[in-house]
């Protein structure tokens, strides 16, 4: 009954957070800083664990393939496949859920522990609108991050596997080449903006609907990492068996 | 002029509210005062339309928030100023934001002359040079005062404060209240605090509402409260030992 009323008190939100708009040249600052804290804010460890993780399935493929048969350009192109279809749009995902969901649900729920939502309610703003909107504007630049995560994911894989010593530089960008369906990335993507969806309204509903002080904060927060994580993993499930199956 | 008719809150099975009707002034300091669970909140954000009663009407100089429609809700609320317990300042903005946030929400004047007005309010709470701090830089008692200046830079023709003196010592807390009632009649506003600190109740209460298990028990002056034979009252006065100890000097002297 519990699950069922909060997924309602979900869409009920969503519904307010798309009415009663907030003043556009307001709304135009508050998408621009969020662009900042959530998108710009996140490059740097994106960046770093793109690479890393990148060069790790490259020396991890280059590892088991014993058969001398099996040319060496599959490190390349283990390496693409391996970030573009998953590793990119839903690890990465995952991250930003610990750390871009942390961030919204304990921002949005500090302000409702020390009534500052109540205050935007009493002076005639739709707080969802206000708080909620350009999170979800900001988060429509989350494909930006994930087309560079997936370029430093394949460049740590050259360099791991190049530099490395387990292939050389026609082969790693031979098989990087080989067998290329665009129609990957566009599943890639497209399941991008879903998480991209996720990762702006799940923790803002933890945080808009806590009840509490401080300690509830940091339990909605961990709340919010667990259901983000959850969700994504299960609407990863559903768009790949509608766009690959 | 705030007319309250009837109103009955409920939650679930409790009632809170059982029948609550009275008139708050324009121009005057009006108190709801109570001990703790009386229901002095629950009136306030019935007041402010954050609750919805489930009997009885709230009007507005002569028209009821009930019969509203969004677009005169909506245009009420700019009409009002609120003070809340915490302060409520938003702490990602300068206290300079934080007071021309209404301003900038609710009207389309140049960025100079919002400035302006911002520093007029922050002058009249007798503040200056802090308008590039942050809350968190600056002490309670000032963020009460900015929290009053940020209530009442769009003009408000209602002012509605929670609490205005938690937290804060006697001194400071003598300060806001003095402050709250000073803008009340120097702007000519309906103001309407929820308080249970006895200080408050003497120096600005020009008009008391005491609640007690949700229903109106009595109803005065500052002056009227030492007069009245009410036992709820004398009760709530007394309950605080200085009080207390200064009717048993006046007894012993009599």
């Amino acid at each position: 009954m519990k699950q069922l009323k909060d997924i309602g008190s979900y869409f009920l939100m969503l519904k307010r957070v798309f009415s009663s708009f907030t003043k556009g040249s307001v709304l135009r600052e508050l998408i621009f800083k969020e662009i900042d804290d959530l998108i710009i804010g996140s490059m740097g460890i994106v960046a770093f664990i793109s690479f890393f993780v990148g060069g790790v399935i490259a020396i991890q493929t280059a590892l088991n393939l014993d058969n001398p048969l099996i040319p060496k350009s599959l490190i390349g192109f283990a390496t693409r496949q391996s970030v573009v279809l998953e590793f990119a749009p839903t690890f990465i995902s995952i991250i930003m859920a610990g750390k871009v969901g942390s961030f919204i649900t304990s921002s949005i729920g500090s302000m409702r522990v020390t009534e500052q939502i109540d205050a935007l309610e009493v002076m005639g703003i739709n707080s969802l609108n206000y708080l909620v909107f350009p999170k979800i504007v900001a988060l429509m630049l989350y494909p930006f991050v994930i087309a560079i995560a997936m370029f430093l994911g394949m460049m740590g894989g050259y360099v791991a596997g190049v530099y490395g010593g387990f292939t050389s530089s026609p082969e790693f960008v031979a098989g990087l080449q080989d067998s290329f369906d665009p129609f990957h990335l566009t599943y890639a993507f497209v399941k991008t903006f879903v998480f991209a969806f996720i990762l702006a309204t799940v923790p803002s509903w933890q945080g808009y609907y806590m009840k509490g002080g401080a300690l509830e904060v940091g339990k909605a927060s961990t709340n919010s990492f667990v259901w983000t994580s959850v969700l994504i993993i299960l609407s990863n499930y559903i768009v790949t068996q509608l766009l690959l199956s | 002029m705030i007319k309250v008719e009837n109103v009955h809150k409920r939650f679930g099975e409790e009632e809170i509210l059982k029948g609550i009707s009275t008139v708050f002034h324009k121009g005057k300091t009006n108190l709801i005062i109570g001990q703790s669970g009386s229901g002095k909140t629950v009136m306030l954000k019935c007041l402010l339309g954050l609750f919805k009663p489930e009997e009885g009407l709230i009007y507005y100089e002569d028209k009821a928030i009930q019969h509203m429609d969004d677009e005169e809700q909506r245009a009420l609320r700019e009409e009002i100023g609120m003070l809340f317990q915490g302060g409520a300042l938003f702490d990602s903005m300068t206290i300079e934001e934080n007071v021309m946030f209404p301003i900038r929400m609710f009207t389309k004047q140049k960025k100079s002359d919002m400035l302006h007005r911002v520093n007029e309010v922050l002058a009249r709470v007798n503040l200056e040079n802090v308008n590039n701090k942050y809350p968190a830089e600056i002490s309670g008692g000032m963020q009460k005062r900015v929290s009053i200046a940020r209530a009442i830079v769009n003009k408000p023709k209602y002012l509605f404060c929670d609490e205005p003196n938690s937290g804060l010592d006697p001194k400071t807390a003598t300060v806001i209240d003095n402050l709250i009632q000073e803008i009340t009649h120097e702007y000519n506003i309906t103001t309407v605090v929820v308080s249970h600190d006895m200080n408050s109740v003497m120096e600005i209460g020009e008009n008391i509402v005491l609640l007690k298990n949700g229903q109106l028990v009595w109803q005065g002056t500052n002056e009227d409260i030492f007069k009245t034979d009410n036992e709820d009252v004398t009760d709530f006065v007394y309950s605080s030992d200085l009080f207390r100890k200064i009717r048993e000097i006046q007894n012993k002297e009599n």
